[in-house]
């Protein structure tokens, strides 16, 4: 019992990285856009998150409101690099898939960079605190399960709900879901295609930010070249699982991070496997899960991938 | 609209166009296909910009820098595609432009549902606001697309080609319809049809390579007259007047069942057979099968049920290879990318079924001198207009890139054709063309199943008629049985009547 | 100035424009780090060529750049974009490892040619898998590839760490994860320095893939299933089979290029030896235009940009991670470029003001 506990109650903090950074590439997709330079992007992330109370922390100033300010400014950064894919796929509608590639080396590439000049070698932050939620922490099972986090996994978890508002329920959410199905008709309707693509453009960036600094200041509380270690492409491949829908997203995000934990608690569970196999579960699981994922005509974002050019003449 | 020019590469879409609407009248702007009409709504629209010129609404001076400045001037367009997204409601698709509705944190879609209740009892016009578009019919679907461009306040409303999906029925409704509106609206009437424009127009515009020929009163000019202006010249399309000499069964199908993309029965036992040497038309209302049929046969789409046989050989659920190996021709429907590769060189193309075959390659490598060589003949001989053989087929114009497939698919000898809409969007010139080849080949006794929209084009070349209702043959009429009406019925769906 | 110079002129400009671009973008990473600009670019650019110790390392990496990247530049071409490269080559080290271990007492002639099928066989199976998921069950090769990467990497540490093990180290008990080191019957000759024969063999396979790819049936098919699948489907093309095929070449020449690394260079299998040459292969591919004689001169440029970033740290305080930066912002500005260059519109429109602007100064 203890052992399932202790899988379970980390999986819900571990699958924080990957629901934000596939919620943010959800709005992505849903306007149209593949953003397969997500896991670049998470790499920026993570940095920026880590800087920000590194550097405080070596000033002395260990206030837990330096680690927000980082995950703000990773968010911004992941803004940034959005808004910077948007001109290359948007704007120029260079093919997504390669962009995107182009983005993930420039992204991983930038953050290794900077990373050795500014911090140097491996350094680790105090990080954000855990803030076990008063009363509903002491429920047994429920508790160390569901409300023994840190902040942020609590607030990760309330965006699920408002995604879902926002992509069904508001004027924006409409004009991402047209623009992504039927460009053309959404031109026609006096939406401006692209804008729209650049707004959902910038929101994934940001959450995609928000999810790299959620992993080197909440979860691991260092950055390293390995510290996102795919979360980006399984974040991409989470979208198609989930079908586009947050609240599927965050199954699949959970289902994930399962797969994850399974790996730190091998001696618990006494399953005598070179820990090799279950380092490399998660990613096995995510082609076969692939595999198998139907491909649904009716929600799928059918323009997905596609630049839009209001000339070219059909 | 004064002096309005439009360029695209290579192209002249509009030429120093000028024209003019009242209010409360219906125009008719008429041209063959290509002659520019849409391009020029479309700038009215702002959906492109014009290069030079300038558009007046009562005398002030517009510039639309997009669709949205044009709908708060009170234009409105139902466009030829229709421009709604198949996986929202219909309230859902109003509101993608009503921003009345768009509240900071909310969508009022009750406010959207109950705008277009309004407008559709107000019109007559029935549309059910909570059902998803794919789940509509076309002719539904337009009546979605009439409601929403009135929904956003249209005082003037633009129908591009409103009846080319429609059955003849269903369009003399909408030309009631139209002509009850036209107390409150100005219109502007896109058509290539004649005798629509003449019941249903004030005033007509006719538009050639992107200038304007002629306007004027419809009343004062027969539909002949327009006719004759509309082409520039007499062409009388070529007619099937032979009598078909009854080969033996080339293309046998019994009861098929083949499912649409969306996983539906798009085909529900369809049984057809075609002889040799003749040309057996295939008309319907588009979206009621064809495309599945054809692609069943040539094996591109999996077969679920039913036999079909080509000259006694089972081909269903056989690799399009195989088919093609038997001698079936095939003029896809999407000849931009299907029928050629478009970065490939016309050259490349004219071997696409062909690159194993002795004469163009050699143990695997391929004969560059004699595909060179086929290149030259095959351009020459069906009149290509390319700057050489390897250009990029993707490069031509449409005429052109179906003359590229039509010249592959002929030459290669196959012993039947199948020709998906052979001849949409074409000019007159290249559809003329189209006709006489397919006429030659079934004087050589090749059996040929067109499969168009058209119906004077099926009525032209048939000698039978076919009509397709809902993945089933509702009927099969011989030529010379045939007329718009009683096929528009069939077409419909319903059981001829009288008879 | 005619229209035709104009649109010379407009394409020239266009590249140069891209060129510049890219340099502007990465200087700024430069001047965040507070580097010498002119100095970093010297370091990474000039200096490797200044000697012929340099230039041999150069050349050195330039062979695993072009055999991969001539396998990118097949899928590529073939509609499948692999970047699983890193996968494959790392199974194709595995797979010369252990038959160079188990034929290390035979004769060359026997050892080394069996020794690389085997690299051959195991990058071919590891890029089959992609292929064969994207043909048949339309799996985004994108996704599969990366995933397959990790799994690979996983995979090998585990070969070098338990199975492959030298037993040197397992007595020692330093465990560094390494194999034993290989016989010289499965060893590539050397030319001078480090630089081995495999330069042959690459230059070789570029050869072969031109005419593999252009000058056979094979290859038209390849590449109309790449260029439009559904008219290559349309044409009674096997387009599934094709692109399966594609990424078992692809796997193929990965894996080649990790069995050659194997016996020419390191000579035991250790950690690192892929060495991200899998992703900078797809920014070789597509800088070499998908030509395999445009993929000779980019493996140097890039193996260039590669070496020169190893010196860098030392000689300007950069560190060798610019590299990354670099090819990242150069894959962007590929694919933007080729955009804009397509974009007959804007030239077009651009030409009309140029020539209506100069009629008014007439």
């Amino acid at each position: 019992m203890d052992i399932i506990i202790n899988i379970l109650s980390m999986t819900v903090p571990f699958s924080v990285a990957l629901l934000l950074a596939s919620i943010g590439e959800m709005f992505n997709q849903r306007s149209g856009v593949f953003n397969l330079g997500c896991e670049g992007v998470m790499s920026m992330g993570a940095f920026v998150g880590m800087l920000v109370p590194f550097i405080a922390g070596q000033n002395g100033a260990l206030s837990n409101g330096w680690n927000w300010l980082g995950l703000l400014l990773a968010a911004l950064m992941g803004a940034v690099l959005g808004l910077f894919f948007g001109v290359i796929v948007v704007t120029f509608r260079a093919p997504q898939g390669i962009a995107g590639i182009g983005l993930q080396m420039f992204g991983v590439g930038t953050a290794g960079t900077l990373f050795r000049h500014f911090v140097g070698g491996t350094q680790s932050i105090p990080g954000m605190p855990n803030s076990p939620l008063p009363l509903l922490s002491k429920i047994p099972f429920i508790g160390p399960v569901f409300f023994s986090h840190n902040m942020m996994v609590y607030l990760a978890f309330l965006f699920v709900p408002v995604a879902w508002y926002i992509l069904f329920k508001t004027s924006w959410g409409l004009r991402v879901r047209a623009v992504g199905t039927h460009p053309r008709a959404a031109d026609s309707m006096g939406i401006n295609v692209n804008r729209t693509r650049y707004e959902a453009l910038a929101l994934g960036g940001a959450m995609a930010g928000l999810a790299g600094a959620y992993l080197s200041v909440c979860q691991v509380k260092m950055f390293s070249d390995e510290l996102i270690a795919g979360r980006g492409f399984i974040a991409v491949a989470l979208v198609y699982f989930g079908h586009w829908h947050p609240v599927k997203i965050m199954l699949g995000a959970l289902l994930f991070s399962f797969t994850q934990t399974i790996q730190y608690n091998v001696q618990g569970l006494g399953i005598d496997l070179p820990y090799e196999f279950f380092v490399m579960l998660p990613y096995v699981v995510v082609v076969v899960v692939l595999a198998f994922t139907s491909r649904n005509q009716t929600t799928s974002p059918t323009s997905l991938g596609k630049p839009f050019n209001r000339e070219i003449r059909t | 609209m004064e002096h309005i020019t439009k360029r695209f590469p290579g192209v002249l879409a509009s030429d120093d166009i000028s024209m003019s609407i009242e209010e409360g009248e219906i125009l008719a702007l008429v041209g063959e296909n290509g002659a520019g009409k849409t391009t020029l709504m479309n700038i009215l629209m702002g959906i492109y910009q014009q290069d030079e010129g300038r558009i007046f609404i009562n005398d002030q001076e517009v510039r639309f820098r997009g669709p949205e400045d044009a709908f708060n001037a009170g234009l409105g367009m139902v466009h030829q595609q229709y421009m709604l997204v198949p996986n929202m409601t219909v309230t859902e698709n109003v509101a993608l432009g009503y921003k009345q509705a768009w509240k900071p944190l909310r969508l009022d879609l009750q406010m959207v549902r109950d705008r277009v209740l309004e407008v559709s009892s107000h019109y007559g016009l029935a549309v059910n606001p909570d059902a998803y578009i794919w789940q509509l019919s076309v002719g539904e679907q337009q009546r979605v697309e009439l409601v929403k461009t009135l929904c956003l306040g249209a005082r003037f409303l633009i129908l591009d080609e409103p009846t080319s999906a429609l059955t003849p029925q269903e369009t003399d409704e909408l030309i009631e319809l139209l002509k009850r509106m036209k107390n409150e609206l100005s219109i502007i009437f896109i058509s290539h049809k004649l005798n629509e424009v003449k019941a249903l127009s004030d005033k007509v515009v006719i538009l050639r390579h992107g200038r304007v020929v002629f306007s004027g009163q419809t009343a004062d000019y027969s539909s002949s007259e327009i006719a004759a202006l509309m082409t520039g010249h007499e062409i009388v399309l070529p007619e099937n007047r032979e009598r078909s000499f009854n080969g033996e069964a080339a293309l046998e199908i019994h009861d098929l069942k083949v499912r649409s993309d969306r996983g539906e029965l798009a085909l529900n036992g369809l049984s057809l057979t075609v002889h040799q040497g003749e040309i057996v038309g295939l008309a319907g209302v588009s979206g009621n099968g064809q495309r599945e049929l054809a692609e069943a046969i040539n094996g591109l789409r999996p077969v679920e049920e039913g036999k079909i046989e080509f000259f006694g050989v089972d081909i269903h659920n056989k690799s399009p290879y195989y088919v093609i190996d038997h001698g079936m021709g095939y003029i896809p429907e999407e000849r931009n990318i299907e029928g050629i590769v478009p970065s490939f060189a016309v050259k490349e193309n004219f071997i696409l079924k062909d690159s194993d075959n002795k004469r163009f390659s050699l143990h695997r490598f391929l004969r560059r001198v004699e595909i060179n060589r086929n290149a030259e003949d095959l351009t020459r001989k069906f009149d290509i207009r390319t700057p050489d053989t390897a250009t990029a087929a993707g490069s031509l114009s449409g005429g052109n890139i179906q003359k590229v497939i039509l010249a592959r698919e002929i030459t290669r000898a196959p012993r039947f054709l199948i020709a998906v809409y052979p001849t949409r969007g074409l000019d007159m010139g290249a559809i003329e063309f189209i006709h006489q080849e397919l006429l030659k080949k079934r004087r050589e006794g090749i059996g040929i199943l067109l499969v168009s929209e058209e119906l004077d084009e099926i009525m032209n070349l048939s000698d039978r008629i076919a009509v397709i209702y809902k993945g089933r043959i509702q009927k099969v009429l011989e030529h010379g049985k045939a007329n718009k009406r009683n096929l528009g019925i069939l077409m419909a769906g319903l059981e001829e009547e009288g008879e | 100035m005619t229209e035709r110079n104009f649109k010379v002129l407009y394409k020239v400009s266009i590249i140069v424009l891209a060129v510049l671009v890219t340099l502007l973008l990465s200087s700024f990473i430069l001047v965040i780090l507070g580097a010498d600009i002119m100095k970093t670019f010297y370091t990474i650019i000039i200096t490797p060529l200044t000697r012929v110790g340099h230039l041999t390392e150069v050349l050195v990496r330039a062979v695993p750049l072009c055999i991969i990247a001539l396998g990118v530049a097949v899928a590529y071409r073939s509609g499948i974009i692999n970047i699983g490269a890193e996968g494959q080559m790392a199974m194709g080290i595995l797979g010369f490892t252990t038959v160079a271990l188990a034929l290390g007492d035979m004769s060359r002639a026997v050892a080394l040619p069996l020794a690389l099928l085997s690299a051959v066989i195991c990058g071919a199976l590891w890029g089959f898998v992609p292929g064969i998921l994207k043909a048949k069950l339309q799996v985004s090769e994108l996704l599969s590839t990366v995933m397959l990467n990790y799994i690979a990497a996983q995979f090998y540490s585990f070969c070098l760490r338990v199975p492959l093990l030298d037993p040197a180290e397992r007595l020692s008990g330093a465990g560094t994860p390494q194999s034993a080191r290989l016989s010289q019957a499965v060893e590539i000759g050397r030319i001078t320095g480090r630089l081995h024969y495999g330069v042959f063999i690459a230059l070789v396979l570029a050869v072969l893939v031109y005419l593999f790819m252009w000058k056979t049936s094979f290859g038209y098919k390849m590449r109309a299933s790449g260029a439009q699948s559904r008219a290559a489907r349309y044409g009674g093309i096997n387009v599934s089979a094709y692109v399966t095929l594609a990424m078992i070449i692809s796997g193929a020449f990965a894996g080649l290029a990790g069995g050659i690394e194997i016996a020419a260079v390191h000579r035991r299998a250790i950690e690192g030896v892929t060495n991200n040459y899998g992703f900078s292969a797809v920014v070789v591919a597509l800088f070499g235009m998908l030509h395999p004689f445009g993929i000779i001169p980019a493996s140097f440029f890039f193996a260039l940009l590669i070496y020169g970033s190893t010196l860098t740290p030392r000689a300007v305080g950069v560190p060798a991670n610019i590299v990354d930066v670099m090819q990242g912002l150069i894959i962007i500005v590929i694919v933007t470029t080729q955009m804009v260059l397509q974009n007959s519109y804007l030239e077009d429109r651009l030409w009309r003001r140029f020539s209506a602007k100069r009629q008014e100064a007439v």
